[in-house]
């Protein structure tokens, strides 16, 4: 099978790969960087937990294939914490308010309030619940994540 | 890996794509956005032998005013519609329907072209279209051509795209500007981000009396295509809107869709849900055309 070769920036470092055309992005963090914080859950969009940032924006890790994303800029769940492990302020907030249980859809929602947070620096509370619909959890029943939000945003919760 | 092997081309250009196409025709699939492609070629329900990503195509991203229409190339992303100030003011029913268009994820990826030759009677973007009597700029190798959305959509994901073209650009027509002018978009979803259960829109232009002028009325979701809901526009003609006549309208909009049950509402239920909320699109734009009137008077 003929491989192309990719050429982008994850987390803030150039890889460079041949890759079979056909290989998801999700599948080529996972698979080939071993970045194994960005999650699968249904691989056909719906649930978010396999969200990344494509150039600053939120996207579909499994909706898109690696070869697509040759030049671009990509930042995973791994690339948001500081070099001794310290939370950032978003993470810290997800500790903080019990914002996770099983903690397998938090890479998606971290990504996607990444995106939002940063455009959004004083959401409400329904900007909140819009910015995560795309996001599912079946643990926390959300309310948690909302706290979160508000958290890091400074309101009072 | 989910997808099968395909070859994986990436023209750089509206011709280099058109030269793929032809030749590739037997056995090809386009990928712009993926948002709807991907799941499809995941599942392996599509084994195309050669894929041809446009995503690369810049000529064909962009928003501009021409000559009685908004254009939009067709790889503009649904979030640069979004935030369009030139769609906002020019065609604002475009602008409150894409906020239903899947989530903001999808939204960052997704194209207009895309949702347009996806063919989906449920999207929002043909509904839209077909509304405002918009048209489709779909090009082959050998010619151009212009059609709308009537001979587009042909049923339930199926257009009238042949193999060797591809969809280059969506034009929506600028909307009246005036004080007497209201549209309407309403939807009703299982939560939002989901495709409809049902879609209506509604465009009114009242005269100097308040007498409805224009009307321009469709459904989605409900029908194997988008559907322009004629006899409602001309019942409405010359006439302010009553009670009666709104619950007439209702009736026989249920009775011209035909909708298909599934697991999220049976087909009656979207028959009956339609009717209201036409109904709805059509008081809310009125209210938004006289709202208008206070503001300039
Ligand atoms: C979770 C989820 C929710 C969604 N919710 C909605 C929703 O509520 N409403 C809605 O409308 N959509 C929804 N979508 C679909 C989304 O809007 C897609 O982005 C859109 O339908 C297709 O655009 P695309 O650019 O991603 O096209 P692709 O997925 O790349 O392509 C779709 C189809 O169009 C063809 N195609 C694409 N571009 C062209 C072109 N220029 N010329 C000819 N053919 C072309 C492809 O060959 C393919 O058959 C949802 C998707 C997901 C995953
Ligand atoms: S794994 Fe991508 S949306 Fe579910
Ligand atoms: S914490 Fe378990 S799915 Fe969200």
């Amino acid at each position: 099978m003929d491989k192309v070769n990719i050429s982008l920036n994850v987390n803030g470092e150039k890889v460079e790969r041949d890759i079979e055309p056909r290989l998801l992005l999700t599948d080529f963090l996972r698979e080939e960087l071993f970045l194994t914080g960005t999650h699968v859950g249904c691989e056909h969009g719906v649930c978010g937990a396999c969200t990344i940032l494509l150039n600053g924006e939120a996207v579909r890790g499994c909706l898109m294939l690696a070869v697509q994303a040759d030049g671009a800029t990509i930042e995973t769940v791994e690339s948001l914490a500081g070099e001794d492990g310290q939370l950032n302020p978003l993470q810290q907030a997800f500790t903080d308010c019990h914002s996770l249980q099983c903690g397998f859809c938090t890479p998606g929602f971290l990504m996607t309030l990444t995106q939002f947070t940063k455009e959004n620096p004083n959401p409400t509370e329904e900007e909140i619940r819009e910015a995560i619909s795309g996001n599912l959890c079946r643990c926390t029943g959300y309310a948690n994540i909302v706290k979160a939000v508000k958290q890091v945003t400074h309101q009072t919760v | 890996m989910k997808p099968s092997k395909f070859k994986y081309l990436k023209p750089s250009s509206v011709n280099e794509a058109l030269t793929y196409l032809e030749e590739y025709a037997d056995d090809c699939k386009i990928i712009s956005g993926g948002q709807s492609l991907i799941p499809v070629l995941n599942m392996r329900l599509s084994t195309p032998e050669f894929l041809i990503d446009v995503s690369g195509i810049k000529e064909l991203n962009y928003i501009r005013e021409e000559d009685g229409y908004i254009a939009i190339g067709a790889l503009t992303r649904h979030v640069e519609v979004e935030n369009s100030l030139l769609i906002k003011e020019k065609c604002p029913l475009l602008i409150d329907a894409i906020k239903w268009v899947g989530h903001k994820q999808i939204r960052n990826r997704g194209t207009i072209g895309g949702s347009i030759a996806h063919g989906d009677p449920s999207a929002e973007l043909p509904c839209v279209l077909t509304t405002l009597r918009g048209e489709i700029v779909i090009a082959s190798v050998d010619e151009e051509e212009v059609v709308g959305p009537e001979d587009f959509f042909l049923t339930y994901l199926l257009t009238s795209l042949q193999t060797n073209q591809l969809v280059k650009e969506i034009r929506f027509p600028i909307m009246t500007q005036g004080e007497r002018v209201g549209h309407s978009f309403v939807e009703v979803a299982r939560r939002h981000g989901d495709f409809g259960l049902a879609i209506a829109a509604a465009v009114i232009e009242l005269d100097n009396q308040g007498l409805i002028q224009k009307a321009q009325l469709a459904v989605g979701g409900v029908n194997p295509v988008p559907l322009i809901i004629e006899e409602a526009e001309e019942l409405l003609i010359g006439k302010k809107v009553t009670e009666a006549l709104l619950k007439e309208i209702a009736e026989l909009t249920s009775e011209c869709v035909d909708p298909e049950g599934d697991l999220h509402g049976s087909a009656d239920y979207r028959r009956e849900l339609i009717g209201t909320l036409l109904k709805r699109a059509i008081e809310e734009a009125i209210a938004r055309a006289w709202e208008g009137e206070e503001k300039v008077g």
